[in-house]
């Protein structure tokens, strides 16, 4: 497959999203004594386009290594990152692309990417457990890290009210809880 | 019809007794017809210990790099690597070069002793503890030469934003030398035990075979994903610090065999050749180690004072002995700790395909082929078996499991 460079690629998701299509950004910096570049890309759209851009990127790569998603709690809004790595298995070809989304507090859902990437089930689990947002068309949805009796509707990553109850959190004597 | 059993096994979790050579719990559900494994099931979650949460919580960016150290026992340079890497990028701090070089050191060192403590345990899981006592043996070297290079055995705490904490001199390179030149000698001599031995090869052949397909599909990484045929290494693919003046090729198993089988012998192939790879990375490390500082900010407070004042977000990459690390940090101004810190292992995501590389092997197996992905939570010390032709459930404890294990290799020698 054609590698395309970090701009073409922004500007191939711009085509193929239109209005889904937030911004993007390239980041680069120097590495090692030889100077080498260290790319990496930021990809924002808009939730109603969120499949397509995943359908965009296995189209850029056959297989693309989802390495996490990351989340977090901004207010009023809840943003949601899938770090993608592509053109990966040649020397300084490899670029991490940022995919982000985000979900207003009222409305915390996101479709599935399992049927594009069947590795992506364990942070998904992950997403929904820790933040609360709910994985529509998920395959599996049962917990991944919490245990059965942690409560329900409590989100450890969450910054809100709907954040660890403060009786569970125990501080070290003396100290009040942050 | 799984998800039922599977909850109903959950109760069932007792924290076993914990073996000495294994690391931390795991719990897999295996459906079994008679001998074979027609499913199974992973089960995390016992040692989630909220490190991120303290992170974003309760401790300030530098706090964090010794909690970053202490995600893992045997990974604690490539976490703290990848911690310190994602806050200078979001920080924009740049370490300076001799940093970055005895970075890379550190780095392969851990390797070296992660591989080789792998190599026993797998050679244990099957019931070889001579081969066991052997390599552990051997591994006592870089154990010593860690010790001398950074203070500690274990914990190293080398790392700090902006660079690192502590020197290699020109009068280590002797003693550094000496190990390296150890290893290189006795390189044909592990080749030969661990891939010539009729016995190792007979448990290992065509055992937990994971195609490049399932591979790619199930995201697994690092060895194990090298051993099944993808050819992916941070390291190579995006280099950073001083690995971005070498030219690192990802180890596959068809450099010594010609084709890639990708089961646990391959496994084992990619594991040796990256002992002799961090070899000969540490040689070259100390041959082009820039002269220069050792930290891009020497004064903690000042360094602590610009972290609290920083705005961005970052990402640190590295490729840690069982595949790659990924730590994610949002910084927002003002705010002492982290306002995200995201960690990936590569345990995560190589925990996925457990059940494909489990479907048709024996019971006797699991040891072996679950071992083989160097699991971080290797410590199967509770799996539940569900026999499904007699309809009965049983747990099966480690020592048990140990047992048909070493049992299969004693049948299969005689």
């Amino acid at each position: 497959m054609e590698r395309l460079t970090p701009q073409a690629i922004i500007d191939s998701f711009k085509k193929e999203l239109g209005d889904g299509f937030v911004g993007g950004s390239v980041y680069e910096r120097e590495v090692g004594v030889k100077k080498n570049t260290f790319r990496s890309l930021w990809v924002e759209v808009k939730k109603s386009a969120f499949r397509d851009a995943v359908e965009h990127i296995c189209h850029l790569q056959e297989y693309p290594h989802l390495a996490i998603i990351s989340s977090s709690d901004l207010g009023s809004e809840v943003e949601l990152i899938y770090h993608f790595t592509i053109y990966y298995g040649y020397h300084l070809e490899e670029l991490s692309l940022g995919l982000r989304v985000k979900l207003p507090k009222s409305d915390l859902k996101i479709p599935t990417i399992t049927d594009f990437i069947p590795g992506a089930i364990f942070t998904e689990r992950e997403t929904q457990e820790m933040m609360g947002v709910e994985v529509v068309g998920i395959p599996d949805s049962r917990r991944l890290f919490l245990p059965e009796d942690f409560p329900e509707g409590a989100y450890p990553w969450r910054k809100d009210e709907k954040g660890p109850p403060k009786d569970m959190l125990r501080v070290l004597p003396g100290r009040e809880p942050k | 019809m799984i998800q039922e059993e599977t909850k109903k096994a959950t109760y069932t979790i007792p924290v076993g007794p914990i073996h000495p050579a294994l690391k931390e719990p795991v719990r897999l559900a295996l459906t079994v017809d008679g001998e074979e494994i027609v499913d199974a099931d992973v089960f995390v979650g016992q040692v989630h210990r909220g490190i991120e949460w303290l992170g974003m919580n309760r401790n300030n960016p530098i706090q964090s790099i010794y909690l970053a150290e202490r995600i893992c026992g045997i990974c604690n340079i490539c976490h703290p690597f990848s911690f310190v890497m994602a806050v200078e990028h979001a920080a924009g701090i740049t370490p300076p070069p001799r940093a970055e070089y005895i970075r890379a050191i550190t780095a392969e060192m851990e390797r070296i002793h992660s591989h080789l403590l792998w190599a026993g345990v797998a050679a244990h899981e099957i019931g070889f503890d001579t081969v066991f006592y052997r390599t552990w043996q051997v591994r006592e070297e870089i154990m010593d030469l860690i010790e001398y290079v950074t203070g500690n055995r274990v914990t190293k705490a080398m790392f700090q934003i902006g660079g690192v904490r502590r020197d290699i001199t020109e009068e280590q390179y002797p003693r550094i030398r000496q190990s390296l030149d150890y290893y290189k000698n006795i390189f044909d001599h592990l080749k030969k035990v661990f891939l010539e031995d009729k016995t190792i090869q007979m448990r290992t052949r065509n055992v937990g075979v994971l195609t490049k397909e399932d591979a790619l599909k199930l995201l697994t990484c690092g060895p194990s994903g090298r051993a099944s045929g993808v050819p992916k290494d941070v390291r190579q693919d995006q280099p950073y610090g001083a690995y971005a003046d070498m030219d690192i090729v990802a180890m596959t198993p068809d450099m010594v065999t010609g084709t890639v089988v990708g089961d646990v012998y391959d496994r084992i192939i990619v594991r040796l050749l990256e002992v002799k790879q961090a070899v000969e990375i540490i040689e070259e490390c100390l041959e082009k180690m820039p002269p220069g500082p050792l930290l891009a900010q020497p004064k903690t407070a000042v360094l602590l004072k610009t972290l609290t004042k920083a705005e961005g977000e970052g990402v640190g990459r590295a490729e840690a002995p069982r595949g790659e690390v990924v730590h994610y940090v949002r910084m927002e101004s003002g705010q002492s700790t982290l306002a995200t810190w995201k960690v990936r292992a590569p345990t995560y995501v190589n925990l996925m395909c457990v059940p494909t590389i489990l479907k048709g092997m024996q019971i006797a197996d699991v040891p072996i082929t679950f071992a083989s992905l160097d699991p971080c939570m290797s410590c199967t010390n509770r799996v539940v078996v569900t026999d499904r032709a007699a309809d009965r459930k049983s747990v099966i404890d480690y020592e048990e499991l140990h047992r048909l294990s070493v049992e299969k290799t004693r049948e299969l020698a005689s």
